[in-house]
């Protein structure tokens, strides 16, 4: 069986005549990434002793369906690493709350996905586990952080799989590898369990080839949790009921900045094709501008690596996790085994959110960096209030080649402009596949109101149903 | 400009050594960053909240009832060195307290 | 040269809670290393706090037994710092909005009353433990980790060890009488720091301060901050200067050692705290707290003082702990002579706690017994000599006066019937005492009393024998 040929609802109509069982489709996953992941590194740990549960009820179309787990999610009794040395052996004894939700769910979850170490990039580069390819030319980077995750579905490892965004981690690799991936609303998935990068940014998401999988699957795992005491009490919608709707009516907003000249030619093409397609199926386009996605880039450098540079302290060598063996004292335990377990990217926004936090420095750059959000965020709220979807290009490029950008932190960062203003204002944003450029996946960002994931899933699944991109194979796979 | 003592100083307050090979590279990528950084002072924010959170809820808490979760051999499971039930770390060696 | 002295006291009071401030792991003291731990209270990766609402309504409890401004908005901020004892690297505490500010307590110090300001007072989590060892190594236990905090800034308003003293003696009565804390020092649920330094009277700039620790009691922290007054005056009459010091406090010699010269402020990157809500304390809240708080020492010593005709001082001891006057209240409660509940309380009690080095609860004694045993002296069923030994079984087995005087005989003889005959009896035979009485001489009632009493078996109820022996006397 071929998954890139399948779907949710498929699987479960195979499940449900009896032609497959839950632990065959298991099975054939494992035989699956054991032959891909050759070629891709998608998974630091495959999840071979998964109980799959027997006791299906196939009335739940999640049922049996195998899903993979970014490795900054933590899983009872499965190696957990967030991409990193200092937990390369790090055994969760809890699970996150969206694994107990996929297990309710009787989901397989069938392996953790490499990813950016401590989500910490957007190549996939930075995994102590070794760089992810691209199913679409291996010699280029899936994206990140989230690379592991956005290569298995691309490839068809799996139909689905969880992420976790906090510049773009989901919606920059969906973008590079030809998939659907979503980041919600701020408060709409619990975070408990979720490593922490960027407190206030962070959210847990799904990627999937097809937009109604990540439907599925995320009603299945968002809602209130009592243990994060930032999640929304709002009910949850059946998001498969935005799918398919008619867009006539709908107004989106361009903004200038997100077509403007960082943005290639060739991508810029291929988005506005896709806004024409709004626009003849009676979409209203309103060209807008948000003023501040200038600083963007620098407020959520200095907002997310201050937050992280607090949320990895706890990675002392002391209660779990790498300890350095040379040591003599206290203070060489705490700087050998943080300065041998952390590779050079996690240091440099460790350093930098230090630098932004510590006396003297705070108000020009952590507080400062917290006003400017504020402007974001109403800059947003102004659109909002005549557009029911932002839309533009997810990325400025399409992924880039393995090696080319890693030795330059500035223009690594300068690739997040568009997908971090949806984290810095908490909104929901996603990205559907909208066409191809350079031979490689393009992919169209689109922007809800908070708490308005529904109007993305009609966007989406309509822009879906029109360029049907999923009938294209990713061509780095063949032989 | 920061200075190689500037970034020193920061890695000691985020328990993180670099070598001098380390210093010399990562002195200018900081170096990048922050000037980078200082663009946001083009920004005239004054009187601007700042927004550290983005949530729809306040007054969250949690009944004060007792949830046994994990064992103490579940959370020592990790822990690179133990004794007794503790939590086993090499001494501070502070001088002039001992 | 003359100098006045300014004392600044930190005091972190543990709060009385099933749960941790931030973890719903058990709240205990005493309990074996790392077993009322959890992945939150671990700072495991992927772990997020959760407000315990009791903590923080204790918290508001004690601000408003302080006289303090709760303050209406509030988020909690981090604390970031590397210790063993401190998972996260961060605790989680209120740096920018502190629960409550501006309160104060009154104290008197040698007849003197003084108003002492609280600065503020946050609630922040506890740290585990960290136990050094001779081997090199050092042993956490992160049981404590999480334990809910108040830490109680005072202003610099203090101005002698005495009234130090006087002020943690008046904090801690306060707040025990709030019950939202132990506020034991053996125990750690009370732990204080203080800072002090000198100046020349009349110079408007404070002068430099050393921080004091290891003050285990009370007393330490007077005998320590009067051994600095001293050594710091020291050294500036002969013209040093003061250095920014944190030094210890050694009970066996009395005196304080250096432990560290302060550098610069410690650089701790506070930061608003993104996984937890801001909270609206909301006045009606606020006022249902208030209405809950117990009455204060204050309040009941002036009620026993005015309404039951207890002598001040005595007042004040029975208000010194919670414990002791909640007792009182019961005892007179349940129907004893508040003026012989007070002197019991004062009296045997306390001498029976002091020898047993035991606490009221630890005894077997209940306000209805102790009642009980007051109203059988008063109405003269018993004597006070009698009501000595029924008290010892009282408290020490818990036995019930009424029915262990009446098994055991104890009752006193007090009716006419009785003891009218015996006295004419004993009369009878003394002929030489009734004529010395009648000329005046008093010693022959004594005499007769003792040979009523002795007749009696030492039943008798004195108080009715010298008025029946005075009637019959004057019979004759």
């Amino acid at each position: 069986m071929n998954i890139s040929n399948e779907t949710i609802d498929s699987l479960n109509q195979k499940l449900k005549d009896g032609s497959v069982t839950a632990q065959e489709l298991a099975n054939e996953t494992f035989s699956t990434i054991a032959k891909k992941d050759e070629k891709l590194n998608a998974f630091i740990t495959v999840n071979k002793d998964v109980e799959v549960a027997t006791d299906l009820d196939l009335s739940n179309p999640l049922a049996g369906v195998p899903i993979a787990v970014k490795d900054n999610i933590v899983t009872d009794g499965v190696k957990t690493t967030a991409g990193s040395h200092i937990l390369d052996n790090f055994m969760p004894v809890y699970d996150a709350t969206v694994v107990s939700k996929l297990k309710e769910n009787q989901m397989t979850i069938v392996g953790k996905t490499n990813m950016d170490e401590f989500a910490m990039g957007a190549s996939n580069e930075t995994s102590y586990f070794g760089e992810v390819h691209n199913p679409w030319n291996l010699t280029k980077v899936p994206g990140g952080s989230s690379g592991g995750s956005a290569a298995a579905v691309s490839s068809g490892e799996v139909i689905a799989a969880l992420g976790s965004d906090t510049g773009g981690s989901i919606r920059q690799p969906s973008s590079f590898t030809g998939i659907f991936g979503i980041k919600p609303t701020f408060g709409r998935v619990s975070r408990w369990g979720l490593i922490a990068f960027g407190s206030s940014l962070d959210q847990i998401g799904v990627m999937s080839k097809r937009v109604r999988d990540s439907a599925q699957v995320l009603t299945a795992i968002a809602g209130y949790d009592d243990k994060d005491a930032t999640t929304s009490k709002r009910e949850v919608p059946d998001y498969t009921q935005f799918l398919n709707q008619d867009i006539t009516g709908l107004r989106v907003a361009v903004p200038e900045e997100y077509m403007g000249a960082g943005v290639k030619p060739e991508i810029k093409e291929v988005i506005q094709n896709t806004i024409d397609l709004l626009e003849q199926n009676g979409a209203v386009i309103n060209h807008v501008s948000l003023p501040h996605t200038k600083y963007v880039v620098p407020t959520y450098y200095l907002i997310g690596s201050s937050e992280a540079s607090s949320n990895l302290q706890r990675f002392d060598g002391i209660r779990y996790g790498f300890r350095a063996t040379d040591v003599n004292n206290l203070e060489d335990v705490y700087v050998k085994s943080r300065s041998e377990g952390f590779g050079d990217e996690v240091k440099r926004r460790i350093m930098l959110g230090t630098f932004a936090l510590s006396a003297g420095y705070y108000d020009a750059y952590f507080k400062k960096a917290s006003q400017i959000r504020t402007l974001i965020v109403e800059d947003f709220k102004e659109i909002f209030k005549d557009n029911d979807v932002i839309v533009g290009p997810t990325s400025p490029t399409t992924a880039f080649g393995i090696g080319e950008e890693i030795s330059d932190p500035l223009t690594m960062y300068a690739n997040d402009i568009l997908t971090i203003s949806a984290n810095l204002a908490g909104v929901p944003a996603a990205s559907v596949p909208a066409g191809m450029a350079d031979e490689m996946p393009v992919g169209f960002q689109i922007m809800a109101n908070h708490f308005d994931e529904g109007s993305i899933f009609k966007v989406a699944s309509f822009i879906e149903s029109q360029n049907k991109f999923y009938e294209k194979t990713p061509t780095g796979m063949e032989d | 400009m920061i200075t190689k003592e500037e970034i020193a100083h920061v890695a000691s307050l985020a328990k993180l050594k670099f070598n001098d090979e380390e210093l010399a590279k990562f002195t200018p990528q900081m170096d990048s960053i922050i000037e980078m950084a200082n663009e946001l002072g083009e920004v005239d924010t004054t009187g601007v909240k700042p927004t550290t959170q983005i949530i729809d809820v306040q007054n969250v808490y949690r009944e004060d009832v007792v949830v046994k979760s994990q064992t103490r051999e579940q959370l020592l499971k990790n822990v690179p060195e133990t004794k007794d039930g503790f939590i086993k770390v090499p001494s501070i060696l502070d001088k002039e307290e001992k | 040269m003359n100098f006045e002295t300014t004392i600044g006291l930190e005091v972190h009071v543990e709060l009385k809670t099933k749960t941790k401030l931030f973890s719903p792991s058990a709240n205990l003291f005493g309990v074996e290393q790392n077993t009322n731990t959890n992945v939150i209270d671990f700072g495991f990766p992927g772990v997020l706090p959760t407000l315990n609402k009791n903590a923080y309504r204790l918290g508001i409890m004690v601000a408003l037994a302080l006289h303090a401004k709760v303050a209406p908005y509030t988020h909690f901020d981090r604390k970031n710092y590397f210790y063993p004892d401190n998972p996260k690297a961060f605790q989680i505490t209120q740096y920018e909005f502190p629960l409550a500010t501006d309160g104060y307590i009154e104290i008197e110090v040698d007849g003197k009353k003084k108003k002492i300001g609280i600065e503020e007072m946050h609630i922040e989590e506890d740290a585990g433990k960290n136990t050094h060892a001779d081997d090199g190594y050092s042993y956490v236990d992160l049981n404590r980790q999480g334990t809910p905090l108040i830490e109680i800034v005072s202003k610099p308003d203090i101005a002698s060890p005495d009234e130090a003293y006087a002020y943690l003696e008046k904090l801690k009565q306060t707040i025990q009488f709030t019950g939202a804390s132990d506020v034991k020092m053996e125990e750690g649920s009370m732990r204080v720091d203080t800072n002090i330094s000198i100046r020349p009277i009349g110079q408007e700039k404070y002068g430099v301060k050393s921080e004091l620790k290891n003050l285990n009691s009370f007393n330490h922290v007077k005998l320590g901050l009067a051994y600095e007054e001293k050594r710091q005056a020291k050294i500036v009459l002969a013209g040093g200067e003061i250095r920014p010091e944190t030094r210890r406090f050694d009970e066996p010699t009395g005196q304080t050692y250096l432990m560290r010269v302060k550098e610069g402020k410690d650089d701790y990157r506070y930061f608003p705290e993104p996984d937890l809500a801001p909270l609206y304390i909301d006045a009606e809240w606020v006022d249902e707290i208030q209405k809950s708080i117990p009455e204060m020492p204050d309040k009941r010593r002036a009620r026993y003082i005015n309404e039951l005709e207890i002598p001040e001082y005595d007042a004040g001891i029975l208000t010194q702990t919670l414990e002791m006057s909640n007792f009182f209240d019961e005892t007179v409660k349940d129907g004893a002579d508040a003026k012989l509940a007070s002197n019991w309380l004062m009296g045997e009690v306390n001498a029976y706690l002091n020898d047993q080095k035991l606490e009221l609860a630890a005894t077997k004694l209940t306000p209805e017994h102790l009642a009980t045993m007051i109203k059988l002296i008063v109405d003269g069923t018993i004597s006070s000599k009698i009501a000595k030994k029924v008290f010892q079984e009282t408290i020490s087995k818990g036995v019930e006066p009424k029915s262990f005087v009446e098994e055991k005989g104890m009752v006193q003889e007090s009716n006419p019937d009785v003891l009218l005959p015996m006295i004419n009896g004993i009369l009878d035979k003394n002929d030489q005492s009734i004529e010395d009485f009648k000329n005046g001489k008093d010693r022959a009632i004594g005499f007769l009393i003792g040979q009523i009493m002795k007749e009696s078996r030492g039943k008798a109820n004195p108080k009715m024998v010298n008025k029946f022996l005075l009637e019959e006397l004057n019979k004759r």
